[in-house]
């Protein structure tokens, strides 16, 4: 692990924590212009997480150390998730300590915390939400695994830099399995990250939500950290699907140059890949919750093709 | 002195201290105090002796008892010794947990003769080396574990559950028996050192493999084979329930390994594939009726159904890939496979035990009247998390390492010179991950209700946490837990004795660091759990200091927000119904799902739903009116008149001296 590699990996990282909110923002603002709307500004997030931090925390009485431990390790999760994705260059340290499967698991760790969180106080909602939440993850995370094994199986291997180099680094040439796995990924990342059709992350209608119903009784910083964890999960997300389906640009190794250079491309597809989740919100409309698992396992199916369709055609 | 000498003093050892245990009868607290924890060492000990005995040549030894032309011959391998130091492990914590638990239990002496037999016959059938003593200690193992079962004999489902367990047990244990006529293949030799010298002729090969898939397989709980396994553990106390889960189906995994891989020796590969299919349909019927299950002991029992599944399906990857002659890949396929045992040993036994503290302490098994317990009894809750974590396959504990190595060798499957079977891989890969996305939902479930939210029932105020005994058991169980996952390459170093053995390759990648698991090549795949708690430890410990540093830690205790609404009562939170709902809707067609709702103006609502196992309607019911039916025409023959037996007898002989003339 050499020096370069390393300060590259923390720019990386300190780069995602910072851009989070930023994406979040964007999003919001082409949602509100897509709405006619007049949009709160683009660092509003910003000024959100600064308002929660220095409010005071309510616990519910009953609350127990999980509930207060949570929060810093959802963010904790995300954290690492978004150091392992490679975003701006490939070959870091990380990568070769988590490769896709990991960095699966790492979010299903993340899902998995913020569920007993939802159940700690004991309320309806908080274990409505929960139930919600682990109900669309036992069907998303699949999908998402996947997705990547897909590119796995088209760069032989396992782990995410390697499959950014050999994708972004290949001959010109179309993939039939990436466009079935591209859709799948596309149904998982809206469920993941609450978004139309399946939540809605601007409600607080109880009966909607899924997100929101869980993290209902947090409050002050806790809320702050979770809400940034929210805000990196679409970054995270955002970040692999552009690693998989658009990864030219991103250097390899510590090239200082190279990340410098990667940079406003990362900016640019961030920006295109927001407005495009605005899009795809504003044209769709909220589903009835059963209908989710439909969804879901449409997406799952497609990844599965995408999986078939390497091995028949590709293979 | 060799390995195989200590383990079989050690078994004795185990049946001396169940003996002592019926000798004295009349002071339970003897048994607490001294048999079981001499127990738990014994147990310590044979692991200390297992691993010793992985890295040595194999021992043998013949034992001057059995029946007079047939000694007992016991035999003491890398395979051997992998599934006596799993035992020894486990044993050790369980029966440590137990010197509390068991403290003033009815009956027992006994229950400890029993529970020391079991053990005992466990570790014999691990060094058996020929199908006599094999099959004495297995009957030996079936015998004792039912007499653990139904204990308090007195419930008439307790005593149904055993009946229905002790009867699968002999359908599987007539298998095996056959099985091993197969294998001698007419030689009347029945020693292992005979059948594995013999190359049997494929028929009888093929016959011995799927004698020995149902046999063992009845015993592991494999779909169609499951349905004791939900009644029996339950019904068991608890530390009985955790041997039963974690070691007793290891020892049929163990069967299955021994009789395929080493006695048969030359696998086919669609034998593979039969077993690839057969333990996926386990793996997703276990988790599935799992998360709708009410009661804790029994969720946990489908979810053995669950992780036996996915042992199986590790095992059919092993199979194939060795049937088409992949060395490396086969030896990938079978690390996944072991160490996926030596896991699902140690977080079920865990969980198990952790259920039997909270039954100890609430005389409560049903999750609708469970909750909030973390307050209670934290120590059980914080062991009980570090087990659910590891269940659920999440990094950086245990669980996941087998399943990332289980999932790698699903990714270095597409070349495979079988172009169907190339195809049937991604359904095979996407059914893995399904049942691991489900086992995470399974068990926010199984904490999220018994630990976590407020209590269901007002009891629930006066429990207490385990005692010391029940702790130090529960924390051995987790350390170990932790530690597998964290140090996966010492794992997999103690795994390269058995693949070497029984694939002629080793997994361990070359060319990194001991930080990295990296099997086969390194390039393509790595995964490093110290490097990576390391790593989340730092950013969480980061921003907790952050925080705490640049704002005010302030909190204030109130009531709980909910909305605004100010009723809130425990039965507002979600049954352990109501989190089941989404499965039980999605996969609905598994179930078969009876209920009645009350009419809107009904003033005494009742709502019952049930969801059952269609294996039991389609398949045991008939063949148990079958076989009524049967047994009912031979019942003509039974007059009750002594004149009509006579007659039978007499016409007997007539027939007899007809063809013996």
């Amino acid at each position: 692990m050499n020096l370069a590699g390393a300060a590259a990996q923390f720019t990386e990282l300190m780069l995602a924590l910072l851009l989070a909110p930023l994406l979040t923002g964007w999003v919001n603002q082409c949602r509100a212009w897509l709405q006619n709307r007049s949009a709160p500004g683009l660092l509003q997030p910003y000024r959100v997480l600064a308002k929660l931090f220095d409010k005071e925390v309510v616990l519910a009485h009953n609350a127990s150390p999980l509930f207060r431990t949570a929060p810093y390790l959802i963010f904790g999760c995300l954290a690492l998730a978004a150091a392992i994705v490679p975003t701006l260059a490939t070959g870091l340290p990380l990568n070769a300590a988590a490769d896709a499967i990991a960095l699966v698991g790492l979010l299903a760790l993340a899902r998995f915390f913020i569920a007993l969180a939802g159940m700690d106080v004991g309320t309806a909602f908080g274990t409505l939400g929960a139930r919600r939440e682990m109900m669309v993850g036992f069907l998303a995370e699949p999908a998402l695994l996947m997705v990547l094994f897909t590119a796995s199986l088209i760069s032989q291997s396992s782990s995410l830099s390697t499959i950014v180099d050999a994708l972004g680094h290949r001959e010109f040439a179309i993939y039939p399995s990436m466009a079935f796995a591209g859709v799948a990924f596309t149904m998982v990342s809206l469920a993941e990250n609450a978004r139309i059709p399946v939540d809605n992350p601007a409600t607080h209608l109880e009966l909607t939500m899924i997100h929101e119903a869980m993290v209902l009784e947090y409050s002050g910083r806790h809320l702050a950290m979770i809400e940034w964890a929210a805000s990196l999960k679409l970054f995270v997300y955002s970040c692999i699907g552009l690693a998989l389906f658009f990864p030219f640009g991103i250097a390899q190794g510590g090239d200082w140059l190279g990340i410098v250079l990667a940079l406003p491309g990362l900016l640019v597809k961030l920006a295109l890949g927001g407005a495009a989740l605005a899009l795809i919100e504003m044209m769709s409309a909220k589903m009835r919750i059963f209908r989710a698992p439909e969804f879901l396992g449409t997406a799952f199916l497609l990844a599965v093709l995408a999986m078939l369709v390497h091995v028949l055609l590709e293979g | 002195m060799p390995p195989i000498d200590a383990t079989l003093l050690a078994a004795g050892a185990w049946i001396a201290v169940g003996c002592c245990g019926v000798a004295f009868p009349r002071s339970p607290a003897f048994a607490g105090r001294v048999l079981y924890p001499a127990g738990a060492a014994i147990g310590l000990a044979l692991a200390a002796i297992a691993l010793a005995g992985l890295f040595q040549a194999p021992s043998a030894r013949v034992l001057p008892l059995g029946l007079p032309d047939l000694p007992f011959h016991a035999r003491l391998d890398a395979l051997s010794a992998f599934f006596l130091l799993l035992l020894g492990g486990v044993a050790a914590g369980v029966s440590v947990f137990a010197s509390g638990y068991m403290r003033g239990a009815p009956s027992g002496g006994l229950v400890c003769l029993c529970y020391h037999l079991f053990l005992a016959s466990m570790a014999l059938v691990l060094v058996a080396d020929d199908a006599y003593f094999f099959m004495v200690a297995w009957e030996a193992m079936a015998l004792s574990s039912f007499f653990l079962v139904t204990r308090d004999h007195r419930h008439a489902e307790i005593r149904r559950a055993g009946y229905l367990y002790i009867l699968i047990a002999h359908i599987g244990a007539i298998s095996i028996l056959l099985c091993f006529g197969a294998l001698q293949a007419g030689t009347g030799d029945y020693s292992f050192e005979a059948m594995r010298a013999l190359q049997a002729p494929p028929g009888w090969a093929t016959l011995a493999f799927l004698l020995a898939l149902a046999g063992f397989g009845a015993k592991a709980g494999i779909v169609p084979l499951h349905v004791w396994l939900p009644e029996a553990h339950p019904a068991a106390p608890s530390p009985v329930s955790a041997l039963l889960s974690a070691v007793m189906l290891k020892t049929a995994v163990y069967g299955m390994l021994r009789v395929t891989l080493d006695l048969i020796g030359f696998p086919v590969w669609w034998w593979g594939v039969i077993a690839l299919a057969v333990g996926l349909a386990s793996a997703l019927f276990g988790i599935i009726f799992a998360a709708v299950q009410t009661d804790m002991k029994r969720l946990l029992a489908y979810s053995s159904i669950e992780n036996i599944g996915l042992i199986v399906a590790g095992f059919g990857l092993t199979l194939l890939f060795r049937g088409f002659g992949m060395g490396a890949l086969a030896a990938l396929a079978l690390t996944a496979t072991l160490y996926h045992c030596l896991n699902h040993a140690f977080f079920k036994s865990l969980l198990f035990l952790a259920t039997g503290s909270v039954l100890h302490a609430t005389g409560e098994r049903s999750l609708g009247r469970l909750g909030g317990l973390i307050h209670r009894m934290p120590w059980v809750a914080w062991c009980a998390l570090i087990g659910t974590v590891a269940i659920a396959g999440l990094p950086p504990l245990n669980g996941f390492v087998s399943e990332w190595l289980l999932l790698q060798a699903f990714l270095f499957t597409p070349g495979l010179p079988q172009g169907y079977v190339n195809m049937l891989v991604p359904v095979a890969a996407a059914a893995v991950a399904l049942t691991a996305a489900l086992s995470g939902y399974v068990m926010v479930k199984f904490f999220g209700i018994v630990f976590l939210g407020q209590p269901r029932d007002p009891s629930l105020a006066q429990a207490h946490d385990a005692g010391p005994w029940e702790k130090a058991g529960l924390v051995w169980l987790s350390a170990v837990c932790i530690a597998l996952g964290l140090a996966p390459r010492l794992v997999i170093g103690m795994l390269e004795p058995i693949t070497r053995q029984l694939t002629g390759y080793v997994i361990s990648g070359e060319g990194r660091s001991w930080l990295f698991l990296a099997p086969i090549e390194p390039g393509r795949a790595s995964y490093s759990p110290l490097l990576f708690l390391a790593v989340a430890s730092l950013l969480i410990a980061a921003a907790w200091l952050v925080v705490r540093a640049f704002y005010h830690g302030r909190a204030r205790r109130a009531p709980a927000w909910d909305c605004g609404f100010p009723w809130q009562g425990a039965r507002m939170q979600d049954s352990a119904e109501g989190f089941g709902q989404p499965v039980k809707v999605v996969f609905q067609p598994a179930f078969r799902i009876e209920g009645e709702a009350p009419a809107p103006r009904d003033s005494r609502p009742r709502y019952r739903e049930s969801a059952e196992d269609r294996f039991w309607f389609w398949l045991y019911l008939p063949l148990a009116r079958l076989t009524e039916r049967v047994t009912a025409l031979v019942t003509v023959l039974q007059r009750g008149r002594i004149s009509v037996y006579l007659m039978y007898s007499f016409a007997t002989l007539l027939v007899l001296l007809f063809f013996v003339r």
